[in-house]
């Protein structure tokens, strides 16, 4: 500070901070998110954050309908991995049905969980690219998340909100068409990730933009109730695969990338080592698959009449399998009393369903364990300080998704 | 040491007594409550007693229960022990008509707004929040909308004249 400080008046124009309204639809925002920034110049001094704007009552909605029919709402909180949104919450009835499922189910589901997760790391990342001013790396791996759409399309029938697998598996057998799209997919894709790589991470603008920007220690990420990438990138080992493993994960061996100082260029880093991890995962998983042959390679779902639809052609000739139909559809299926927490990692944290069945058919309660809600509450504390160009790389950066985040 | 739900039991039962009580594991899961009169002590001893180290809060919410009488609105506590990676769920009971209770958010930074989201759905009243108002509802709602009392609207209703949203 210099000795010639100047007295100003009080509310002088010097003195005064600016209001900016930031979204609630700003192209920069990805998503619907409202900002009231106090601007000092162009540094945020503080600001005041808005949530709730496609808030669509999913909690209440999941309280009359049935376990399959609460499929397609979990498809619609982060809708950029549709996918272990579906698995997580397929997870969550069976670990309070007590369903056991065969290890191909779980191979096959791990490979859609890492390809959603792929998806979904590679739009965050070539987002922050978009709002450093790199808009080529974000056209161009909009063709290879098309490939996964494609597998997606293949084994289920829809691409973004996919309503994916059963309770016990899958609703079919991958096809032969679905394994050539995925081997198309693990050729294809390793270059073109390390393209993407090159491109960004020793880019000198884009490390000039994002280090240091949103940073937070790793104390304070644990004390936010960080998770997934966005706490690994502050130096926290946490990830739910490895520390309550669903889904057969402990078969796999991977790596979990951490990063020191929790800034946007951590969170980018941490990202993209996680995906070529789940590349090695899904390698790993289509290897297993492939050793299964003969009748085992036919298994694509666990043994459950009372939850698991019968065959199409056994609904049309058979008079048990046309009763089971409707009971599953309509919902007639009492379920086991109990309360239940189950967490998948998603894309951006720990994904947690907290289910109580009070032994009806449907739930009690149902709680979506959101983890961007959670973690969006430390985005003031993130920005506060630096440019509000910044503000929107952080945010970018933090992956929020406005679906999951209103539920 | 490896930590186990014996030994939190134990240490709990060591320090409140009769307070905390209704241990079952269900699930694989610890779970067990205590009065709301409790819920900061329980929540810091666990916090701040080296060999349990609760330090992260998985999830807040509310449980509404309305044949409970004098017990009708529950907030469910999941709570985790990194090092250790054990999860328990602490649950605290409150009447309806006063549902005060100690706020969390002087212990975990990510309790505001899961508090928040409490409140707005429930009306569990967080004594001490530094901001307790609602967060993904609007402002002037004047009702908590996931207590059972409220039930969905039935979607075979006809009295409604809305031709526009194909109804009439």
């Amino acid at each position: 500070m210099s000795d010639h400080n100047i007295t100003l008046q009080d509310q002088s124009i010097e003195q005064q901070t600016t209001t900016l309204n930031v979204g609630p639809t700003h192209p920069a925002t990805h998503g619907v998110f409202q900002n009231i920034m106090e601007l000092d110049g162009e540094r945020v001094v503080s600001t005041d954050q808005t949530v709730g704007y496609i808030h669509r009552a999913f909690e209440k909605l999941a309280e009359r309908r049935p376990l399959y029919q609460i499929t397609p709402i979990t498809d619609r909180l982060n809708y950029c991995s549709s996918p272990i949104n579906n698995m997580g919450w397929h997870l969550t009835c069976e670990k309070l049905l007590g369903v056991e499922t065969p290890k191909r189910v779980d191979y096959l589901r791990v490979i859609i969980m890492e390809l959603s997760r792929i998806s979904d790391h590679l739009i965050c990342n070539s987002i922050v690219g978009v709002d450093t001013g790199a808009y080529t790396g974000f056209l161009y791996v909009m063709q290879y998340r098309e490939l996964i759409y494609e597998i997606y399309e293949e084994v289920c029938g829809s691409r973004l909100t996919t309503n994916i697998g059963r309770i016990g598996g899958f609703e079919r057998n991958f096809t032969n068409t679905a394994f050539t799209k995925l081997e198309k997919f693990l050729a294809e894709y390793p270059k073109v990730l390390k393209e993407f790589e090159n491109l960004f991470s020793r880019n000198r603008i884009f490390m000039e933009r994002t280090i240091g920007g949103g940073a937070i220690s790793a104390e304070r990420a644990l004390n936010y109730g960080f998770t997934g990438p966005n706490l690994r990138a502050a130096g926290v080992d946490y990830d739910v695969r490895i520390h309550s493993p669903y889904s057969s994960y402990e078969d796999f061996e991977f790596d979990i990338p951490v990063g020191k100082t929790g800034d946007n260029y951590d969170r980018f880093l941490v990202r993209n080592q996680e995906m070529w991890q789940s590349l090695r995962i899904i390698e790993q998983a289509y290897q297993k698959i492939q050793e299964f042959k003969g009748t085992d390679a036919e298994i694509f779902h666990a043994n459950i009449p009372e939850y698991y639809l019968p065959k199409k052609e056994d609904v049309y000739t058979k008079m048990e399998a046309l009763i089971w139909h409707f009971k599953i559809i309509m919902g007639e299926v009492d379920m086991p009393k109990g309360e239940v927490y189950k967490a998948v990692e998603g894309g951006n944290g720990e994904l947690g369903f907290y289910l109580i069945s009070d032994g009806g058919r449907t739930p009690f309660r149902l709680h979506f364990r959101r983890p961007c809600f959670i973690y969006y509450q430390a985005y003031p504390e993130l920005i506060k300080g630096g440019m509000l160009s910044d503000a929107v790389v952080t945010m970018s950066s933090l992956n929020l998704i406005a679906g999951e985040l209103d539920a | 040491m490896a930590l186990n739900y014996q030994y939190i039991q134990t240490k709990l039962t060591e320090k409140f007594g009769d307070a905390v009580g209704n241990f079952e594991e269900s699930y694989g899961m610890l779970c067990f409550e205590s009065p709301k009169e409790q819920n900061l002590k329980v929540l810091q001893y666990l916090y701040d007693e080296p060999s349990l180290g609760f330090q992260f809060l998985t999830d807040l919410c509310a449980v509404n229960y309305p044949d409970n009488k004098g017990r009708e609105l529950a907030v469910v506590y999941h709570l985790h022990n990194l090092q250790e990676n054990i999860r328990i769920r602490f649950k605290v009971f409150t009447a309806i008509e006063n549902t005060d209770m100690y706020t969390a958010t002087k212990l975990y930074s990510s309790a505001d707004w899961m508090e928040r989201e409490t409140f707005d759905f429930y009306g569990i009243n967080f004594v001490g929040h530094p901001n307790l108002k609602r967060i993904l509802n609007v402002d002037e709602m004047d009702y908590f909308p996931l207590r059972k009392e409220y039930p969905l609207e039935d979607q075979t209703r006809i009295d409604k004249d809305d031709q526009m949203f194909g109804r009439n």
